[in-house]
């Protein structure tokens, strides 16, 4: 089992570098108090001074704009000091090792690293390593998580649907690669989603997916039946030149959500994707846009979530 | 030379199937007899072997010294002593040093660095091709002639067959025996971690076992065509296990080995990202790991080796992927041999064996035996001691071992290379040896 790394002794939060070892009163917790500051993003003032004279960086090793930006705000939203940095540009790129760029900030007294990493472990790795009052966020970790997402996600699917209980959920696309994927399938079921199914060729299914907790479909059309809510994958470039698929084409074919094919759900059925969209790839642009959509929803929801779960991880120093 | 005499032990030869209680007589570097004192035997030096357990030294088939080329993460001097300490009195050094063991000069060099650490026994394996890329032979028979055992080609994958095919042809007709660890480069996919429900959950790239069981069932078609002798390393997995077990029976000249380590942790151990369990290959399933108990205990697998692989720090320190594989072992083999002995895995007689009397058959060496007239190789270890895994006690630069901190149980307490002491569990504060005098004890 994973360690304890993530909570103190009193089952607080401590990292949040996974879903798994969670509990569902704890990811409760997080929505519960995402929630509260949800209300709080109409106001004038979109501040509240739970990390006033906190400094968190962001450490992304990672290009991204969406989680970058939402923790950035997140965190202004909650009076911290922020720091950017693009590691794929700094020190890093000059050889210097993930552990001594780590030392180096903690020296600069920062109280929280957000850190997005294109190797799986990583986020542990400097949980585990860091000074002991330095809390991790996982902002995504090569093909091991993306914890926070899929809180936001659980959070958008809590808005419209309420009861996770009666939730049948389809996963589609490139599982095999995708740590949104991951978490969101550890979140569902902490959560008492009725089903979660996975929908991919194959090739883009990791071994024994199952043992996940999901059932499995080769068969989009099939797949989509009793479905309430979609979530979508992105399809990298990348797939097709390692054999994985033969073309986008063939895989929209396949695999692409078209408002055909959105009609074998639900009728209430959500669509959802994590961005960056492939317009054409995996979804329909009409889909995409369409009315079930909700994809502008989640990032909205983002920051709230990403506040939450801030606020969270650092309040043995305050309270919410 | 010294004479010596090894007092009163349990004596456990499997090569001459004796287990009694007696003593072994040593005389210029030999072994002169088992049990029966010679006449006019005057020993120098007299080790009480009472409650203690005799039985030849043993025999590594795969360790990497780190040098030449990598020496920050270890030196011939620190890993010859964690091998004396661990009653390991001959060893095998992969060609993948910096450079590679693919000249005669190298081969040289490693001989010289092992006379200097004065632990001659080291034999270097010969890369099977130049700078192990795979593409053209290596110079087999001069490498052969400096000294080299066997060819191998340690963990690159010979990608082009027909290269495979020539090199074992070319060994064949040198009678080499080539040393393979089977692994298909591209369905290993430059993974780090068993393809399987683990590697699944924590997103880790996957190496499947069908990367060793493909390799395995082509070089065994290729021992078939070339008649090349190959003895295969540091098997991980159930199918290769059965694979070995039908090429056997088959009647292949084949042999194959596993490494410690397999026999004891799984998959699981790795949970979540704990870089001293990343190994090549990877840390299989519990079902894998039964397989590999039982082709030890049933034969099919004919000994045990030590995978020893030193880090420095930093190699551990990173993301899992990340991090560089291996782990030091040389010095926790025997008290794993022997809890595979509590847990009624094989026997002791079979273990001792696996360690010595095997490895020696398949390098066709005149050793891994008590027998009068060889070379006096002997390991007394005492199988209660216990011991914890700890700065203290371990003498490998390398502490990358799973097993930091744990108590393990079994210590060897003398280790005699030809003939010499080359380790003694009863040290004096400044490291030397104190004999005890002929008479006393």
């Amino acid at each position: 089992m994973v360690d304890n790394l993530q909570l103190n002794p009193e089952g607080k939060l401590k990292h949040f570098l996974t879903i798994e070892g969670l509990n569902r009163n704890l990811l409760t917790e997080i929505l519960d108090i995402a929630e509260s500051f949800i209300g709080m993003t109409d106001q004038q003032i979109k501040k509240v001074p739970l990390l006033r004279g906190k400094t968190i960086v962001n450490l992304f090793f990672e290009n991204s704009t969406r989680t970058r930006t939402t923790f950035e705000l997140a965190a202004k939203r909650l009076s911290a000091d922020v720091l950017s940095m693009s590691m794929s540009t700094s020190s890093t790129s000059k050889g210097e090792s993930l552990l001594d760029t780590i030392r180096n900030l903690e020296a600069m007294f920062v109280d929280m690293f957000v850190v997005r990493h294109g190797i799986s472990g990583a986020a542990h790795f400097i949980a585990q390593h860091t000074a002991p009052h330095i809390s991790v966020i996982n902002a995504g970790d090569g093909q091991h998580a993306h914890p926070t997402q899929a809180m936001l996600d659980m959070f958008t699917i809590r808005q419209i649907k309420q009861d996770f209980s009666t939730l049948r959920v389809a996963i589609i696309g490139d599982i095999l690669h995708s740590r949104v994927a991951r978490s969101e399938i550890q979140a569902l079921n902490m959560l008492g989603a009725a089903e979660v199914r996975v929908i991919a060729p194959k090739t883009l299914l990791p071994a024994h997916v199952e043992n996940l907790g999901v059932s499995v479909s080769h068969n989009l059309t099939a797949g989509l039946e009793d479905i309430d809510v979609i979530i979508m994958l992105r399809l990298q470039k990348e797939r097709m030149s390692s054999a994985l698929l033969p073309s986008e084409s063939e895989y929209f074919k396949c695999f692409g959500l078209t408002e055909d094919k959105l009609k074998i759900a639900k009728p209430d059925a959500i669509v959802m994707h994590p961005g960056p969209i492939n317009r054409g790839v995996e979804i329909d642009s009409r889909v995409a846009d369409g009315p079930q959509s909700v994809v502008l929803k989640q990032v909205s929801n983002g920051i709230a979530i990403r506040m939450a779960i801030m606020a969270m991880a650092m309040q043995k120093k305050g309270t919410i | 030379m010294n004479q010596i005499h090894i007092r009163q032990g349990r004596i456990i030869d499997p090569a001459n199937s004796i287990d009694r209680i007696g003593c072994v007589y040593i005389a210029d570097g030999k072994i002169i007899s088992v049990t029966n004192e010679p006449a006019g035997f005057k020993p120098d030096i007299i080790i009480d072997a009472h409650n203690q357990i005799v039985c030849p030294g043993f025999i590594d088939l795969s360790t990497r010294l780190r040098e030449p080329g990598q020496n920050r993460k270890a030196t011939f001097k620190s890993e010859t002593a964690a091998a004396a300490s661990a009653g390991i009195t001959t060893l095998c050094l992969q060609p993948d040093t910096i450079p590679v063991i693919d000249t005669p000069a190298v081969a040289e060099l490693i001989k010289e660095l092992a006379e200097k650490a004065e632990y001659p026994q080291i034999y270097p394996i010969a890369a099977l091709t130049q700078k192990l890329e795979g593409t053209e032979l290596s110079s087999m028979l001069s490498l052969k002639q400096a000294g080299c055992i066997a060819v191998g080609n340690a963990n690159q994958s010979v990608k082009n067959l027909l290269i495979l095919r020539r090199a074992m042809e070319y060994a064949a007709s040198h009678d080499l025996l080539v040393m393979f660890r089977p692994n298909d480069y591209w369905l290993g996919n430059h993974g780090c971690a068993h393809e399987g429900a683990v590697a699944t959950r924590y997103g880790l790239p996957s190496i499947p076992d069908a990367a060793e069981t493909i390799a395995l069932a082509q070089c065994l078609e290729l021992v078939e065509l070339t008649g090349c002798r190959v003895h295969f390393g540091q098997l991980s997995c159930k199918r290769s296990v059965i694979k070995i077990h039908q090429a056997k029976k088959y009647g292949l000249n084949v042999s194959a080995d596993v490494a410690m380590h397999q026999l004891h942790l799984t998959e699981n151990d790795i949970i979540p990202f704990d870089s001293n369990y990343h190994v090549l290959p990877p840390l299989r399933t519990e079902t894998d790991k039964q397989y590999l108990r039982q082709g030890l205990a049933g034969g099919t697998l004919d000994n045990i080796c030590s995978d020893h692989q030193p880090h420095d720090l930093d190699a551990k320190l990173g993301a899992f992927p990340e991090t560089e594989p291996g782990i030091s072992t040389l010095e926790t083999v025997l008290p794993l041999m022997l809890k595979l002995v509590v847990q009624h895995v094989i026997t002791l007689e079979q273990g001792i064996a696996a360690l010595s009397h095997n490895p020696a058959q398949i390098l066709r060496l005149k050793k891994g035996a008590l027998t009068p007239g060889i070379s006096a190789d002997v390991c007394v270890f005492d199988p209660e001691l216990d011991w914890q895994v700890n700065s203290e006690n371990w003498k490998s630069q390398g502490v990358n071992t799973p097993f930091w901190g744990q108590m393990l149980k079994g210590r060897v307490t003398h280790t005699l290379q030809a003939g010499k002491i080359i380790y003694s569990h009863r040290t004096s504060k400044s490291g030397t040896f104190i004999p005890f005098p002929a008479g006393e004890g």
